[in-house]
C-alpha cells in the first residue's frame, strides 16, 4: 500500500468504519434436507438457459417447472463471467450458470454455497468427467452441478469467401474480414489473444493462455491493440451480435453457436467452425448463492434444469454437450451428443476452458509471477477505452 | 418545512455519494472482487493518470458540448416562431407536440434512431436512411451525437421558449425601430436576455449527454464515454474503481453546475 | 412583432421541418409494430397485425407496466411532498445556504444517472438493504424532488407577497392564508410538477438498473432486456407506440396545468 496524504487516510478511515459491515460471509453449511418451495426463484444465467417460450413459444422450460413447484422463475440474463459474479456478490439471485471463470471466484468470496448433490436426484446421471472438477468442487466438496460445455466458435459470413480456418484471420492486419470483425467484449477475451500469440510467436512460451506472466500479457495486449482496427463490433449483448451478423454489418467473430442458429434461422448467410489453434470454451455449473432467499425452490431449479429433458432443451437450444447422459437420447436431433462432443473428454482437452487467471501461474511455473485477472480488467478497460 | 427534504438528500443522497467516493480508497481482492478493508490510492492513480481515461472524458466532455450546441442551434429558430410569431392556438399546439416525444420513452426514441442510422451491407436492408439515401453514418460517435441531441432537444427547446415568452416584444420592436437588422437585433437584444434560459438548458443537454451509457450501446458501435467505463468497472466487479472514475463526472458537473448557476441558470430552470 | 415576411416563412417551415424530424422516429416505430419481419430493416417486409393482437398475452410486459406505474406513483407522491417543503422554505426565508441548497436539489438530475444509481445501489446493499420496490422508488424521488420543487418555486416567485400580507392583516391565521390564498395560486403548479415527476420515474431506464433487485422489472426494463430480442422485438414496438397514445393527452394536461398560472 501506498503513503496516503492525511486527508485521504481520515476520508479512507471513516469510509473504513462506515463500511465495517459487508464482505464475504462463511461459506455457510450445504443443505441437508428440501422443504417445500418458496414460491420463486431469482436466477442469473447465459442467454438461452432458461426459455420460457417468449424467444420461441417451442423452447420452454420454465412454465411447465412453475406450474410442477410453485416456483416463479426470474431470470436475469448475465452477459460476461464478471457481471454474473457482481450480481451474485448482490445477493439478490438464488442461482447462477457461472462458467469456470466465475465459479472459483464466488467459492472464494463466500457467494456461493456447497451443494448437497444428494439432494439433486439427476445429478447421478451427470457424465462422471464432468463431476468433481477444479472449476466446480473444493476439496472434493461440490459447489454446484455441472451443466455443459462447449467451445467458442469462430462465425463467419458464407459470401465472404473462402471459409476461415484459422485465429490468425481474426488478428492480422491483411485480414480479409478487416473492419468486420467482432470481438467478445469481455477481460477474458485477452485469452483469444494469447491463442492467436501460441499460434504465431512460439518463441514466447504460452502453453497455457490463462497463465501469462507479464511479458507475455503484454505481447497479448499489444496484438489486441493492434487488432483494434480490424474490428467492427465489441459484443456482449448476445443479440447485438446476432443483429450484426444478419445485417452483414459483420463477417467474421467470436461466437456461440446459440447466436450462429438463431441469426441462421432469420436468414442469415452465415456458418460456424471452431479453428484450429484451438478454441477458448467453456464449461458451467449451477450455483446456490450463500445468501439465497428461495434456497428450497433453488434446489428444486437445479434439479431440474440438469434434468435429461430440460438439459437436453438447453443444450440443443444454446448448442452446448449436455451434462446429463440420459440427455442424449433426448435431443431433436439424434447426433446432438455426437457433434458437440458430449463425452469426448479428448475433444475438450484442446478446448481451453474459461479460468480466472491468478498471480500463482495456473501452467505451473514457480519462477515467475503471472498477471491476475483484476490487471486482466485494467488492461481490457483501458484497451476499450 | 427545510427539515424533511434536507434530510432526504444529505442523508440518502449525498451519504450515499459519500461513501460511493469514500469506496474509491479501498483495494480489492485480486481473485473474489471484493473490497478489502485495505485503503490505497492505486484506484485513484488508474482513474486520473492513465492518458487512455483522459482522452475518454476528453471525448465525452466533446460529445456532451456538441450535443449542446445542436440542441441550442435547433431550438433557438424554432423557439423563437413558437413564442413570438405563432398565433395562441398554434402555439399551444406546438408546443404540445414538442414536448410530447418527451414523454413517449428514452429507449424508444434511441432504438427509433437506430432503425434510422442502421448500416445497411452485403446487399441486405439496412435502416431508413440507408435504405432511402443509400448512405448512413453507421454506429458510433455521429449516431450517439445525433440520438443524444435528439433526446434531449425538448429540454433545451422549453428553456430557451421560457425565455423568449419574458422577453417583451417592445424590446425588439424597439431594436429594429433603431435600425438594427434582425440578425443583429438577435444578437445584441434577444442572446443576452436569453443567457439564464440556455445556461438553464443546457444543464439537461450536458449533463444528460455526458453520463449517458445506454445510447452509447445503442447506436454507438465500438464507441466509449466515461458512463461506459464505470459501468465497465462495475461489472468488473471493480466497486473501487467505479467509485474513482464517478469522480470525473461528479467534478466536471460541479464545475458546469457552478458556472451555469453565475449566469442565473436556477433562476430559470 | 415586426419581422420580415421571409424571415417569418423560414422561421415557420424551420418550425415545421423540426416538428417532423421529432416524430419520424416515432412514426418509424409505429411502422415496425406493423412489420411481419423482426428487425428494423427498412422497409418492412410485410404487414401483420399478429403483435397487437398478442401482446396482450405477453405477461411479463403487463407486470412491469403494473410495475412501472406503482413505482412513478409512489415516487411522485414522495417527490412531490418533499419538492414543494422546499420550496416554500427556500422562497420565503432568505438565509446563508440558499443557494447550495437548491444546486443540491438538481445534483441528482445534473449528476449522471449512472452516478446516482451506482451510489444508492452501493449504499442499499451495504446496509442490507433489499433491492425492490422501496429502492427503486427512493431512487426516483431523489432525481425527481427538483422537477417538483422547480414548478413550485417558479410558481411562488411570481405570487406577490402583498398578497399574503393583505391576508394577513385582514386576519387570517397563516393556515387560512394557506388554504385560501396560496394553495389556489400555486396548486395547478403542483399538479403539473407531479405529472413532470411521474413521467420522469416512468421513463426513467439507468438508476432503475443499477436500484433495482431480481425480480422487479419496470416498462423500460422490459424494453431493454427485449428490444435486442429479435422474437420479442415487434412487442416491444407495439408497448412502445401504445405509450405514445396513452402519452398525448397526458402532455396536454400538463401543459394546461401550467398555462393556467399564467396571466
Amino acid at each position: 500500500m501506498r503513503k496516503m496524504t492525511g486527508t485521504a487516510a481520515a476520508v479512507a478511515l471513516a469510509a473504513a468504519v462506515l463500511g465495517a459491515c459487508g464482505g464475504g460471509s462463511d461459506g455457510s453449511a450445504a443443505m441437508t434436507e428440501l422443504g417445500e418451495g418458496e414460491g420463486a426463484v431469482n436466477i442469473v444465467a447465459w442467454a438461452g438457459y432458461v426459455e420460457d417460450g417468449s424467444t420461441d413459444p417451442n423452447v420452454d422450460w420454465v412454465t411447465g417447472f412453475e406450474q410442477e413447484t410453485g416456483c416463479e422463475v426470474n431470470y436475469k440474463v448475465g452477459n460476461t463471467s464478471d457481471e454474473m459474479v457482481e450480481l451474485m456478490q448482490s445477493g439478490e439471485y438464488d442461482v447462477v450458470s457461472a462458467s469456470g471463470d466465475a465459479t472459483l471466484r464466488l467459492i472464494a468470496g463466500g457467494d456461493v454455497a456447497p451443494v448437497n448433490t444428494d439432494l439433486i436426484p439427476n445429478y447421478a446421471d451427470v457424465f462422471d468427467g464432468l463431476k468433481n472438477q477444479p472449476w466446480n468442487s473444493v476439496d472434493g466438496q461440490s459447489y454446484g452441478v455441472p451443466h455443459g460445455r462447449g467451445a467458442n466458435v469462430l462465425v463467419y459470413n458464407t459470401e465472404a469467401g473462402a471459409a476461415p480456418s484459422s485465429i490468425v484471420d481474426m488478428f492480422s492486419a491483411d485480414s480479409p474480414y478487416a473492419g468486420k470483425i467482432s470481438v467478445y467484449d469481455a477481460p477474458i477475451y485477452i485469452a483469444d489473444a494469447a491463442i492467436y500469440l501460441m499460434a504465431t510467436q512460439p518463441e514466447l512460451g504460452i502453453t497455457n493462455p490463462y497463465a501469462l506472466d507479464q511479458d507475455q500479457f503484454d505481447a497479448a495486449i499489444a496484438a489486441l491493440e493492434a487488432q483494434k482496427p480490424l474490428v467492427g463490433q465489441y459484443w456482449s449483448l448476445y443479440t447485438d451480435q446476432q443483429a450484426a451478423l444478419e445485417s452483414g454489418s459483420v463477417t467474421l467473430g467470436t461466437s456461440w453457436q446459440i447466436i450462429v442458429n438463431l441469426a441462421q434461422a432469420n436468414g442469415a448467410k452465415i456458418d460456424a467452425t471452431i479453428h484450429a489453434e484451438g478454441a477458448t470454451g467453456w464449461s458451467d455449473t449451477w450455483m446456490i448463492s450463500s445468501k439465497a432467499k428461495h434456497p428450497n425452490c433453488a434446489y428444486m431449479w437445479m434439479n431440474h434444469i440438469i434434468s435429461p429433458q430440460a438439459n437436453a432443451g438447453v443444450a440443443e437450444w444454446f448448442g452446448e454437450a449436455p451434462s446429463n447422459a440420459k440427455s442424449c437420447a433426448l435431443t431433436a436431433d439424434p447426433n446432438h451428443c455426437k457433434v458437440f462432443h458430449a463425452d469426448d473428454e479428448e475433444y475438450f482437452s484442446n478446448v481451453f476452458y474459461w479460468t480466472t487467471p491468478t498471480s500463482k501461474c495456473l501452467d505451473g511455473r514457480t519462477d515467475v509471477e503471472c498477471v491476475p485477472f483484476s490487471e486482466w480488467v485494467n488492461a481490457w478497460n483501458k484497451l476499450r477505452a | 418545512m427545510l427539515a424533511p427534504p434536507l434530510a432526504w438528500l444529505l442523508v440518502v443522497y449525498v451519504g450515499s455519494l459519500v461513501l460511493l467516493v469514500a469506496g474509491a480508497f479501498f483495494s480489492l481482492d485480486e481473485f473474489t472482487g471484493k473490497v478489502t478493508s485495505q485503503t490505497t490510492l492505486s484506484n485513484l492513480d488508474e482513474a486520473f493518470t492513465e492518458p487512455a481515461y483522459w482522452s475518454l472524458v476528453a471525448r465525452s466532455i466533446g460529445v456532451a458540448a456538441l450535443v449542446t450546441a445542436i440542441c441550442l442551434a435547433i431550438a433557438l429558430p424554432v423557439a423563437f416562431y413558437v413564442a413570438k410569431i405563432a398565433g395562441p392556438r398554434a402555439k399551444r399546439a406546438l408546443i404540445v407536440a414538442m414536448l410530447l416525444p418527451l414523454w413517449s420513452g428514452y429507449l424508444v426514441k434511441a432504438f427509433g434512431l437506430r432503425a434510422i442510422v442502421e448500416p445497411g451491407s452485403g446487399g441486405r436492408d439496412g435502416g431508413l436512411l440507408a435504405s432511402l439515401t443509400g448512405w448512413s453514418p453507421g454506429f458510433g460517435y455521429p449516431a450517439v451525437i445525433a440520438t443524444l441531441a435528439y433526446l434531449w432537444f425538448p429540454y433545451m427547446l422549453l428553456a430557451v421558449h421560457a425565455g423568449f415568452e419574458r422577453l417583451p416584444d417592445t424590446l425588439v420592436d424597439a431594436s429594429s425601430d433603431l435600425g438594427a437588422g434582425s440578425l443583429r437585433t438577435f444578437r445584441s437584444v434577444i442572446v443576452p436576455v436569453l443567457v439564464p434560459s440556455i445556461a438553464a438548458g443546457s444543464i439537461f443537454t450536458f449533463s444528460l449527454s455526458l453520463g449517458d451509457y445506454i445510447t452509447v450501446k445503442i447506436v454507438g458501435g465500438t464507441a466509449q464515454m466515461i458512463g461506459n467505463i464505470i459501468e465497465r468497472a462495475l461489472l468488473a466487479p471493480n466497486q473501487p474503481l467505479a467509485a474513482a472514475f464517478t469522480l470525473w463526472p461528479i467534478g466536471i458537473m460541479v464545475a458546469y453546475l457552478w458556472t451555469m448557476g453565475r449566469l442565473g441558470a436556477f433562476e430559470n430552470l | 412583432m415586426r419581422l420580415s415576411r421571409t424571415a417569418r416563412v423560414a422561421l415557420r417551415a424551420a418550425t415545421w421541418a423540426v416538428l417532423g424530424l421529432l416524430y419520424l422516429p416515432l412514426l418509424l416505430v409505429f411502422i415496425l409494430s406493423f412489420n411481419s419481419a423482426r428487425s428494423l430493416a427498412w422497409p418492412p417486409r410485410g404487414f401483420t397485425t399478429h403483435w397487437w393482437a398478442t401482446f396482450l398475452d405477453v405477461e411479463s410486459a403487463r407486470a412491469a407496466l403494473w410495475s412501472s406505474g406503482r413505482i412513478a406513483f409512489v415516487a411522485m407522491a414522495l417527490a412531490v411532498v418533499l419538492g414543494t417543503m422546499l420550496s416554500f422554505a427556500l422562497q420565503r426565508h432568505d438565509f446563508f445556504g440558499k443557494a447550495p441548497i437548491s444546486l443540491l436539489a438538481a445534483l441528482p438530475i445534473a449528476l449522471p444517472g449512472i452516478v446516482t444509481g451506482v451510489a444508492l445501489r452501493n449504499t442499499f446493499v451495504r446496509f442490507g438493504w433489499d433491492l425492490g420496490f422501496l429502492s427503486v422508488v427512493a431512487g426516483h424521488a431523489t432525481f425527481c424532488i427538483v422537477v417538483a420543487h422547480n414548478n413550485v418555486v417558479a410558481r411562488l416567485r411570481r405570487i406577490s407577497p402583498n398578497l399574503r400580507e393583505a391576508s394577513a392583516d385582514l386576519g387570517a391565521t397563516p393556515r387560512q392564508t394557506f388554504g385560501l390564498v396560496t394553495w389556489p395560486l400555486i396548486r395547478s403548479a403542483v399538479f403539473a410538477g407531479a405529472i413532470l415527476a411521474f413521467a420522469l420515474s416512468f421513463d426513467e431506464v439507468v438508476v432503475t438498473t443499477f436500484t433495482a433487485g431480481a425480480g422487479t422489472s419496470t416498462l423500460p426494463q422490459w424494453i431493454l432486456n427485449n428490444f435486442s430480442r429479435p422474437n420479442v422485438l415487434p412487442y416491444v414496438t407495439v408497448v412502445a407506440t401504445l405509450m405514445l397514445v396513452v402519452s398525448l393527452p397526458v402532455a396536454w394536461l400538463a401543459q394546461r396545468l401550467s398555462e393556467g398560472s399564467r396571466d
